[in-house]
């Protein structure tokens, strides 16, 4: 009897020391990624197909592949409502399970850049967030690429310039900047300003209040006294499909309003109806489902009813963005396995990753994304890799490609952004001094 | 029935409107006239301020701030009296379709006594609930049929549910309850349709588009046909509303409610009938301005923060009071755009969000019940 009792406390020992050791075991074959999403509130509009490409990339991902070299990605969305006060909460409950943190707004990344360098948790903040942070010496933990919103305003310069035959034709026009009166729409205004006086065009800004994104009539009408020749448009949001129907309804040259890449979302556009034809937007990746990549998340996830994704609306301009975010993301993952030698990374190696992230033509073709993008190459000191836009335009059905790519005034950015990163540190005080160091290759 | 009226210890008094003549029920506690008092006195004299700062301001710097605040604004209003002319008409539609939105506000506080905080969020709803039936397939006037369906089984629910087990609270918790229901109208809302941005059936609704352009004023001068169409049917409702109030005998009901729950109640009055057709008058004004703002722009949650536009209308015109909420709709509309186009520029722009509120609380100086609110006296 006591021998039976022995024999069954072993064996419940045994069973309890087998799932002791196979529960970590499961866990470690995964990594967790947590993302902020904004399905909700007047933002959502363009937070939706975000968070639909996002979560669709790494689902394919998962499906395809089995996950990253064997390791799935455990994706969870934290609903912030583009409200920084939901983002800081959503940092500080994913802060010690997450990889990499995902802000997706340039106020919750100003919110947690001093947090993540005190928690050493590496901040993506892919083509928005503090352009100076693209200064990899002094923010060792933020990565902003492929492109600052400084780069962004400069492309804008230079495509005004290619719109009225050259540089020096900029002298004596107008540009005038119409922008969400918060952090991401005054991010371009410090390089805009610079540009202005080099170039000699004057630069006029039209803020618009959140409250009044719906509401923008008084703002067209300054827009009509001023006659600038060209607007940038620094909108997200119900201001992009309100901006574009104002210019419409104020009779403004429609190919002659430019949204930053966050102003070129299709339901933007398709606001206008017929008459939004022509309507441009500086862009990174490309739009449409004629990529391997998108077929793939198509085949693997949407067709077997593993997304909420209408079918229709996969491929869509901010849609695809949000599978580029992902793809970033799984690639650092590959870039910090394969330098740490280690299937399941740390945040510390994912911002190595980062750090080393360098996504060739023949990378881009391998991962079925030829032609979706330009290449991308991060380094130690720059976070960022000022790489190339393109200006699309809206054929009244879908987003084009207008022109070739177009490099950033990177020797008019660079020494902004180095000057900015220094002046940010200064004023932050007891700033930490990056102890971080560079890989070889870096 | 807000609580104050239900209250033994009831010592408030609301004072019916009493075109000029002010009455005091307590004249022991009015403090002793003085001549700066008198609001039309006080109005005098800063107009006679702001004139002779204009007349200073025209002798002195041309590049002084006097002369960019005071003399540069009206200069450019005679240079380019089209601009002027087209500046009015946006704030004339803008003052229209706040109006609107306010005069949701106000047909409830009078027959309630309660602020619906959820005025803003019923006007989304109900142009969401509009264009998804539409994207349903259902034919466009049948589903403004349904939504108006949706929105009387909205107030019936919200009677019901809300206001009835409330009543003989205290106005602040109806007022909360109201956030309660604006927030679940949100998520049930989002649940329902989404947040993406959807576009008003405006062709469906056979609402113009396009714009008439008037060369006048030696320049063009454009009306858009849809801020016209908007101006038109809100000064149509307007009117409905006015007659329904008037002449039927639910909208006599109505302010027999709105003057005195007490004695609607001992002539056989239901509140709670009353209650409902006065929610599902709210929605029916919440329809429209949603039809109207969606056409407009889009029909998306950010349409709820413009709705807030009609907080410092009320301020204005008075909680209680239709006509108010016309005139306070106009007077914030046009004085923000002229605000904005003229003023704003010389602090870098962006400045209608608050200059609304700064025009209202201008005007409370002079009547801090508003332009048409009763005037309530309170003894201490």
């Amino acid at each position: 009897m006591m021998k039976s009792s022995m024999i069954k406390g072993v064996a419940l020992g045994a069973l309890l020391a087998a799932g002791a050791v196979v529960a970590p075991a499961s866990a470690q074959d995964t990594i967790y990624f947590s993302n902020n999403a904004y399905r909700t509130g007047p933002f959502s509009g363009s937070g939706i197909p975000i968070g639909d490409g996002m979560r669709d990339y790494i689902s394919m991902i998962n499906e395809r592949d089995g996950g990253v070299n064997g390791v799935k990605i455990v994706y969870e969305e934290c609903e912030t409502g583009y409200d920084t006060k939901k983002s800081i909460e959503c940092y500080e409950q994913v802060k010690s399970k997450t990889i990499v943190y995902s802000p997706w707004s340039t106020g919750a990344t100003l919110a947690a850049i001093p947090r993540a360098h005190v928690d050493k948790l590496p901040i993506l903040s892919m083509a928005y967030g503090l352009s100076a942070s693209a200064d990899g010496t002094s923010f060792p933990w933020v990565f902003i690429p492929p492109l600052t919103y400084w780069d962004g305003a400069s492309v804008m310069v230079k495509h005004m310039a290619a719109e009225l035959g050259g540089m020096d034709k900029l002298k004596g026009k107008k540009l005038g900047l119409i922008h969400l009166d918060a952090p991401f729409g005054k991010e371009p205004i410090p390089v805009l300003e610079s540009l202005a006086k080099k170039y000699g065009f004057e630069l006029k800004l039209y803020p618009v209040a959140a409250a009044d994104m719906q509401n923008q009539g008084s703002l067209w009408l300054s827009i009509r006294r001023d006659r600038p020749d060209f607007l940038y448009n620094q909108g997200w949001g119900a201001m992009n499909p309100t901006a574009v129907k104002e210019a419409i309804k104020n009779n403004f040259p429609i190919n002659k309003l430019v949204g930053v890449w966050w102003a070129g979302g299709d339901d933007d556009a398709r606001a206008g109806g017929a008459e939004a034809k022509g309507y441009r937007s500086l862009n990174f990746n490309a739009a449409g489902q004629d990529f391997p990549v998108i077929q793939d998340i198509l085949k693997h996830v949407v067709e077997k009813g593993k997304s909420t994704t209408p079918k229709e609306k996969v491929g869509e301009n901010l849609y695809n963005r949000g599978v580029y975010n992902s793809m970033l993301v799984v690639e650092a993952i590959r870039t910090a396995q394969k330098l740490t030698g280690k299937k399941v990374i740390t945040p510390e190696d994912m911002r190595r990753g980062l750090e080393n992230l360098n996504i060739d033509e023949a990378r881009l073709r391998e991962i079925g994304m030829a032609g979706f993008a330009s290449p991308v190459k991060v380094s130690c000191t720059d976070h960022s890799g000022h790489h190339k836009a393109y200006v699309a335009e809206w054929d009244g059905a879908k987003w084009t490609r207008k022109g070739d790519w177009i490099e950033p005034m990177k020797e008019e950015v660079r020494p902004l952004i180095e000057a900015a990163a220094k002046d940010y540190v200064e004023k932050a005080g007891n700033w930490p001094k990056r102890t971080e160091s560079c890989e070889k290759s870096s | 029935m807000p609580i104050s009226e239900w209250r033994t210890d009831d010592h408030r008094i609301q004072e019916p409107e009493c075109k000029g003549e002010e009455r005091m029920s307590d004249v022991a506690a009015q403090p002793a006239p003085s001549l700066l008092a008198n609001g039309w006195i006080r109005t005098g004299l800063i107009t006679a301020a702001v004139i002779a700062a204009i007349a200073i301001g025209a002798r002195i710097d041309p590049s002084g701030t006097i002369h960019k605040v005071f003399v540069d604004p009206f200069q450019q209003m005679v240079e380019a009296p089209d601009l002027l002319a087209q500046t009015v008409w946006e704030g004339l539609v803008s003052g229209v379709l706040y109006a609107l939105i306010a005069l949701g506000f106000v047909l409830i506080f009078k027959a309630s006594g309660v602020f619906n905080f959820a005025q803003g969020i019923m006007v989304v709803f109900a142009a969401l609930t509009l264009v998804g039936l539409h994207e349903k397939g259902v034919p466009a006037f049948l589903a403004v049929i349904l939504t108006l369906g949706v929105m009387f089984v909205l107030a019936a629910t919200i009677e019901r549910v809300v206001l009835r087990p409330l009543v003989n609270q205290p106005d602040i918790i109806l007022f909360m309850a109201t956030f309660g229901i604006t927030y679940f109208l949100i998520g049930f809302g989002e649940s329902v349709f989404g947040g993406n941005p959807k576009q008003m059936i405006t062709s469906e609704l056979y609402l113009p588009k396009g714009a008439i352009d008037a060369k006048i004023l030696g320049g063009l001068v454009s009306f858009q046909k849809i801020d016209i169409a908007a101006a038109v049917i809100a000064s149509l409702m307007i009117a409905a509303l006015a007659v329904f109030f008037q002449y039927t005998r639910i909208g006599r009901a109505l302010r027999a409610v709105a003057d005195s729950h007490k004695a609607a109640l001992s002539v056989g009055i239901s509140l709670n009938q009353i209650w409902v057709i006065v929610w599902f008058t709210a929605g029916i004004v919440a329809l429209i301005t949603g039809i109207m703002w969606g056409a407009r722009s889009d029909v998306s949650f950010a349409l709820e923060i413009v709705a807030l536009k009609a907080l410092p209308v009320l301020i204005l015109g008075g909680f209680t009071s239709i006509p108010g909420a016309i005139v306070g709709g106009l007077i914030i509309g046009i004085g923000e755009k002229l605000g904005e186009f003229y003023w704003g520029p010389l602090i870098g722009g962006g400045i209608e969000s608050w200059l609304a509120y700064f025009i209202a609380l201008g005007f409370l100086l002079f009547r801090p019940q508003g332009l048409f609110g009763d005037k309530i006296i309170e003894r201490i």
